[in-house]
């Protein structure tokens, strides 16, 4: 079990489906249960690919 | 440049950001060169995408249908008609996830028997309905496991649980389901499509392997999406791409939650406690190997099993389009009780129940 927050409420969740993750990190939370830890890597690449493509068709 | 915003949450102002969304609308606008349909779907994503007000962004040539991604709607009545009789037995405790408080079963629904006594308690997760069960020894706590590959995994470690624990008044009213069956269900239907948006919770367990046979057996697109306005925007833009070029495919647009392989602890875990099953979903019918069950050595954990309840015959009601809405085949507008006899204080059909219901949904943003 960890403690979560989501929108600023502290609950405790089960981490038993996932890799224990680290103090700080991000997970989908999905009814009690942390089901996939989220990739802060992929979640900044995707939105640097996006703004590449504005740039691209901006010039 | 990905700061923490002031309720010290990341990556959600980012995916609302308005400069990305009115690029990616132009990017649509520009690509979109005929109609195409495609449908969500899951219902988190129906709510988020009225919720946000996709529909007025994107060309008159695009349209979004709703599937059968709410698990409350597409559960049949039996389960809720058992729900209620177990409420009513002596010594009973039904310990449910809130969603199905207010779902119509054919005489009852849970919330109705909770106000004529019952005790029926509203639980966050299962190892919630886990704990009343040690709290209370001499009765039966009974679980409706509701939900598709998201909530499976979690309902299999409650019951791995509750037997490590040698619990012996925790039961499973399962309903569990699968949902590349019904996607497969839906495309036999004959609903015109032109790709998926695929659910991306769902998605995060499953990974992104299990929708192949969609453009490898039927050649529609499929684009596993979040759940943010740049989510979805993106997602559509993608599968526009996949149309135009004829590179119809399963891409991924979430990457921060779902890889091809998904969740392996979390299958490896469901597939030790259920088996699949064939299984009843609203509007639909029995769809073959759509559901999950208890294996054998988890048969004492069974609800269904350990006390057999008799319930009437799936009557529903037959001005309700809840069917026909599932299926991708008729709208809420469509429906003749829609806002009318049918609205969310007094719903008909389980799609008005549920915040991720179609037409709770239209309800709420569309009208």
């Amino acid at each position: 079990m960890a403690e979560v927050s989501t929108g600023g409420a502290v609950f405790r969740a089960c981490i038993g489906l996932i890799d224990v993750p680290e103090v700080g990190e991000y997970i989908l939370l999905h009814a009690g249960f942390a089901i996939q830890r989220i990739s802060e890597e992929e979640a900044a690449e995707t939105l640097e690919l996006l703004r590449e493509i504005k740039d691209a068709s901006n010039e | 440049m990905l700061q923490m915003n002031d309720r010290g949450i990341r990556y959600i102002d980012e995916y609302r950001d308005k400069v990305l969304i009115r690029k990616l609308v132009g990017l649509i606008r520009d690509s979109a060169h005929s109609g195409y349909t495609f449908m969500e779907v899951c219902g988190g994503h129906t709510a988020a995408i009225h919720r946000f007000g996709i529909p007025s962004l994107l060309p008159p040539g695009i349209k979004l249908i709703s599937g059968p991604g709410c698990p409350v709607c597409v559960t049949g009545q039996t389960i809720i008609d058992k729900a209620v009789a177990y409420s009513r037995k002596q010594g009973f405790i039904i310990a449910t996830f809130g969603d199905l408080m207010r779902v119509p079963g054919s005489l009852s629904a849970l919330e109705k028997e909770k106000a004529a006594g019952a005790d029926v308690r509203v639980v966050f997760s299962g190892l919630e309905a886990l704990e009343i069960a040690k709290a209370n020894p001499g009765r039966n706590i009974i679980f409706p496991g509701i939900g598709f590959e998201t909530t499976a995994p979690g309902t299999a470690v409650t019951v791995k649980k509750a037997n490590d624990a040698g619990l012996r008044n925790f039961f499973l009213l399962c309903s569990h389901k699968v949902m590349p069956p019904a996607m497969d269900s839906i495309i036999n239907d004959g609903v015109n499509l032109d790709g998926f948006i695929c659910p991306g919770h769902v998605a995060a367990i499953t990974g992104s392997s299990v929708f192949e046979f969609i453009p490898g057996k039927y050649g529609l697109g499929c684009v596993i999406a979040g759940f943010e306005p740049v989510d979805l925007l993106q997602s559509v833009y993608m599968l526009v791409k996949q149309v135009n070029e004829r590179s119809q495919s399963v891409e991924i647009q979430y990457t921060r939650a779902v890889t091809k392989k998904g969740n392996l602890l979390a299958k490896q875990l469901m597939k030790e406690v259920f088996e699949p099953c064939d299984s009843y979903w609203r509007g639909f019918g029995i769809i073959p190997l759509s559901g999950l069950r208890l294996r054998k050595e988890f048969e004492c954990f069974d609800a269904e099993k350990v006390f057999p309840v008799k319930t009437a015959r799936e009557v529903e009601n037959q001005s309700c389009l809840c069917g026909e809405i599932l299926r991708g085949l008729k709208t809420p507008s469509d429906c003749p009780l829609f806002s009318g006899v049918c609205n969310p204080l007094n719903p008909v059909g389980a799609c008005m129940v549920s915040e991720e219901g179609t037409c709770n949904t239209h309800y709420k943003y569309a009208q």
